[in-house]
């Protein structure tokens, strides 16, 4: 059986204090197994960005331990913290967070000029498609294309786990599935555990394993035993 | 309400300054009209009583007061030298028609008695003489002992300065008030005064009746009438006022400019992170005007607010500030006038550069269409400055690449900070250049031009006999003869009534410099003005200067000037000494010497000149110095600590909120920066980067504006009395750029500290 990329016991994160107070999870045990693809699914508020943002290293859970394999991440000091953001983690964003200063190509320098094992910028830029507009500035790519660009930064590092909050929340369909295709790329190529935020349900279709979430916790974990590719997903 | 607090201090300054000026104006007009200050002054060597009603008569005098006046050396404990003063007679058994004085302390003089005087209350504070004490004091060559019965102030008497010295200081000048016989007698003016004073009707012609009072006054030696305007006190209270109505002016409008800046950033901050709102109102069919209306309400709320703030605090600050000043001045009351027009001015200033800044910000409300609006905008376009990257690709990595193409990219924005930041420069530049200024006035003053240790005045002139006599003392090392001569300067209009001094050629203890602080030689013909003394005449070297002599035979002469001599203290003007005696038809004839002396013997030669009966007064450099440093740093001249502090701060001002800008409109690439793994110190690098390369462009621009600037705040804050010079001189710079770059440092610590607090996971929400 393959090992866990990550482990959380109890996670649980309240915003605010006293009667403002707001329980953004509950006491959450979940694991997630290398390699998968794992979709989180739940309508807004019920807990799974907030999950991504503590499993990614960018937030602290209240209370409970969050494993990285075998570290836990809810000891780590903020310097362990970036260290393990720069070695180990590609995070996508709904609004791509790209460096309008830098083009297509320099922003996905920006991670292989400091990362430990990074591939060749092109490389990462061909995976996504982009080989031929390397030197283009985000304000001359469409939003597609400034995805796949952050999808190519996220990957240039040989990451460990690739997180993607809402990819292609800003996307029409033909685009959306592009950015799919990539990601099951990038899972399948590299290796790479690849955890997707998402509220169309849809997208889960094409997971190793579904995560519902609801009120904070969660509801049921699906196992996929059978996966669709993007294009066969109703969008 | 940073912003607010801004506009409060310019508008607050707006109206304690003008409020201070139009008090200290409305205080000394009450004070001169209830004391009956004269108007016009005529000295005279000695005219008869009966003269008096021929000067009544002339057409638009109103009154007349003829009184005696003389020199007085008055003998004082704490001083190894006697103090010089004035006498000054009151009418017997009346109360003088003009320049009556104000009793604070004791009574008035009973004319039976002709040893009873008054005595100024600044300079018997300043020796602790009390009512009740014997002073003994020298008149006229006699040394006679007087009961003080009184202490007293006259608006005439605000500023005393001794003759022949330019700096006021209560210690060393003394005002001694005494019945007319008794004074007259001490100078043989019975039946007769040498001074008349004299006060107009509404609109008279006051050249007219100058001219009128010197024809009547011509045939006993009246040396010129001249007005209020020239009387010396009444000067350098009015320099005093206007150099605090130049800052007045001119500071509250930096204040309210750099607020107005502030206002436009952060408005447009504003209008930016709500363009959401904005598209949203629009879309349910808001009007432009109602959707800027909104915005340009929170403009004018923070404006009037800051506004009204700062009325309070002006007049808060004035009330406390002018007494400080009444007590400088030695006003006897206050009228405390704030200057309506100036809430006025402030207010709406402070509401029209606010609205101005506002409106700039309006127009990108305007543009904005509702569904542009929902939308995020797009990513800021870089294609332009692509071409930099292939050229310093390799040197570059992609942090400093940002950096560059950030500068490159928006020249204008970073332009706007560059010159807020060179303007900070400029200004700590032109402060710093200011205090050398002021330090060197006082060195070239009394270490390069006058090389004296004490400076001895004659009762009148004398043979040069005397100045072999002086020689003789033991411990006097040199002696340099001196001639001063009143006269009035002329040239076409511009007149000047002052000193021309007479220097020997080979002068080594008082001089004439140039600008290179070289000797000007003193030709046979021609007079040497100093550089404040040529621009008030607007008169160049080769050019003929009139001038009228106030003394002797009262000459008038056709002068060429030879040349223009560096001087901060006052506004000299030299002759060769015999060049100046011939003209005058009185060879041989010195007022007075400079000498050099040995310490050592200091004391002795103290006691021998006090026992001179030709000497009017001694001065000591030492003593003047001082006087001259307290009066720079108490006066218009103190308000330079003042402005340096605010120079400052508004430096650190616009540097840290220069830094705080740039950091609002990078927190979303910084935090993803930080969220791809970079660590805090590199995130902080492309926004402290940016900082430090505009810091350090704007440190050149800055020093370039500084020098022009210095220039004009040092012309502010020359007077008649002392100019102030820019003097430009590395460590100044060094030091202004310490403070800019300090103010960086600062500020990127600052701004560092947010974004090491940043919360990633709501930097990485809110879209640009």
């Amino acid at each position: 059986m393959a090992r866990n990329t990550f482990t959380t016991k109890g996670i649980t994160k309240v915003y605010g204090e006293g009667r403002s107070a707001v329980h953004a999870l509950r006491g959450v045990d979940l694991d997630i197994p290398e390699g998968e693809i794992v979709v989180l699914l739940g309508p807004s508020g019920s807990g799974k960005s907030t999950l991504l943002n503590i499993i990614g290293g960018l937030d602290r859970a209240t209370k409970g331990d969050a494993y990285f394999q075998d570290r836990n991440l809810s000891e780590m000091t903020d310097k362990q913290l970036t260290r393990y953001r720069r070695d180990h983690v590609g995070f996508v964003f709904q609004f791509y967070n790209l460096m309008p200063s830098l083009t297509a190509r320099e922003n996905v320098e920006l991670v292989t000029e400091i990362a430990r094992d990074p591939m060749e910028p092109d490389e990462a830029l061909a995976m996504v498609g982009l080989r031929e507009r390397v030197d283009h500035f985000p304000a001359q790519l469409s939003g597609g294309e400034q995805q796949r660009v952050a999808i190519a930064r996220a990957v240039a590092k040989n990451p460990t786990v690739l997180f993607c909050d809402e990819p292609t929340g800003a996307l029409d369909s033909t685009t959306g599935r592009a950015v799919l295709n990539v990601l099951k790329d990038v899972n399948e190529k590299l290796g790479a555990t690849v955890l997707i935020v998402t509220h169309a349900a849809s997208q889960a279709a094409m997971a190793d394993r579904v995560i519902h979430f609801a009120d904070g916790g969660i509801r049921e974990v699906v196992v996929n035993h059978t996966k669709l590719t993007p294009e066969e997903i109703d969008w | 309400m940073a912003i607010g607090m801004v506009i409060a201090v310019g508008v607050g300054m707006l109206v304690m300054m003008t409020g201070l000026v139009t008090s200290l104006n409305e205080t000394r007009a009450a004070y001169y009209e209830r004391y009956r200050l004269a108007e016009v002054f005529a000295p005279v060597t000695r005219a008869p009583d009966r003269m008096e009603t021929r000067l009544a008569a002339i057409d638009g005098v109103s009154a007349v007061e003829p009184r005696v006046v003389g020199a007085a050396l008055i003998d004082v404990a704490d001083f190894d030298l006697p103090v010089q003063a004035q006498a000054v007679s009151l009418p017997d058994f009346r109360k003088p028609r003009l320049n009556d004085v104000f009793l604070t302390d004791g009574r008035m003089i009973d004319s039976d008695h002709t040893d009873e005087i008054l005595l100024l209350e600044a300079f018997a504070q300043a020796h602790d003489i009390r009512p009740g004490d014997r002073i003994d004091a020298t008149m006229n060559g006699a040394r006679r002992s007087f009961q003080v019965v009184g202490l007293a102030q006259a608006p005439e008497f605000l500023y005393t300065t001794a003759p022949g010295e330019l700096i006021p200081d209560d210690a060393r000048f003394g005002v001694i008030w005494m019945s007319r016989s008794a004074l007259a007698a001490a100078y043989d003016m019975d039946g007769a005064f040498n001074e008349a004073l004299l006060s107009l009707s509404r609109g008279a012609n006051e050249a007219a009746v100058m001219a009128a009072v010197d024809r009547i006054l011509d045939p006993y030696g009246g040396t010129g009438a001249y007005p209020l305007a020239d009387q010396a006190s009444n000067q350098l209270v009015s320099e005093e006022i206007s150099g605090l109505e130049a800052a007045a002016v001119g500071v509250p409008p930096i204040f309210l400019a750099v607020a107005a800046f502030l206002l436009y950033i952060v408005i447009n901050r504003m209008v930016q992170s709500e363009r959401e709102e904005i598209g949203l109102m629009k879309a349910f069919g808001y009007t432009n005007g109602e959707v800027g209306a909104h915005y340009f309400k929170l403009v004018l709320a923070i404006a009037f607010g800051g506004a009204l703030a700062g009325c309070l605090m002006g007049i808060a600050g004035g009330r406390a500030l002018i007494q400080v000043y009444v007590a400088y001045f030695k006003f006897p009351f206050l009228v405390f006038q704030l200057d309506p027009a100036s809430f006025v001015t402030g207010v709406s200033v402070s509401i029209l550069s606010a609205s101005a800044g506002g409106l700039l910000v309006l127009r990108s409300v305007f543009a904005l269409t509702p569904a542009a609006a929902m939308r995020a905008p797009a990513p800021a376009d870089y294609s332009r400055t692509g071409a930099i990257g292939h050229t310093l690709n390799r040197f570059l990595d992609q942090p400093s690449r940002m950096v560059l193409r950030r500068i490159t990219r928006q020249p204008a924005r970073m332009a706007g900070a560059m010159i807020g930041i060179a303007c900070g420069m400029a200004l700590s530049v032109s402060m710093i250049t200011i205090y050398a200024g002021f330090d060197r006035t006082i060195d070239l003053t009394f270490n390069v031009i006058d090389r004296s240790d004490v400076t001895v005045t004659f009762t009148h002139a004398r043979s040069d006999a005397t100045i072999f006599n002086l020689r003789r003392m033991k411990g006097v090392t040199f002696v340099e003869p001196v001639r001063h001569v009143p006269a009035v300067l002329r040239n076409g209009l511009a007149t000047h009534r002052g000193v021309v001094s007479g220097l020997p050629p080979d002068a080594r203890l008082s001089r004439a410099l140039d600008s290179d602080l070289a000797d000007i030689p003193l030709k046979n013909v021609g007079i040497v003005l100093s550089t404040a003394l040529a621009t008030k005449l607007s008169i160049r070297p080769g050019d003929t200067l009139t001038v009228e002599v106030r003394e002797g035979r009262q000459p008038v002469l056709q002068i060429p000037v030879t040349a223009v001599a560096e001087s901060l203290l006052g506004s000299p003007s030299y002759m060769d000494l015999d060049t100046l005696n011939r003209a005058l038809r009185e060879p041989n004839r010195v007022s007075g010497a400079y000498l050099s002396i040995d310490e050592a013997h200091a004391t002795d030669i103290y006691a021998a000149l006090q026992d001179m009966p030709t000497v009017a007064g001694v001065s000591l450099k030492s003593q003047a110095e001082v006087a001259f440093e307290t009066l720079m740093n108490t006066g218009a001249g103190a308000i330079r600590y003042v402005m340096g502090a605010i120079a400052f701060v508004i430096t650190f001002g616009i540097v840290y909120n220069a830094a705080r800008i740039a950091y609002a409109e990078r927190s979303r690439d910084l935090a993803s920066l930080r969220v791809i793994g970079f660590t805090k110190g590199e995130a902080a690098f492309v926004l402290l980067g940016e900082l430090a390369i505009v810091t350090l462009v704007a440190l050149p621009i800055g020093s370039v504006l500084g020098y022009y600037l210095s220039f004009g705040i040092a012309a502010g804050f020359s007077s008649e009395l002392y100019q102030i010079p820019a003097i430009f001189d590395p460590a100044s710079y060094g030091f202004a750029a310490m403070v800019v770059l300090g103010a960086g440092v600062a500020s990127g610590w600052l701004v560092k500290r947010d974004i090491d607090r940043a919360d990633l996971v709501s930097a990485l929400k809110t879209r640009e």
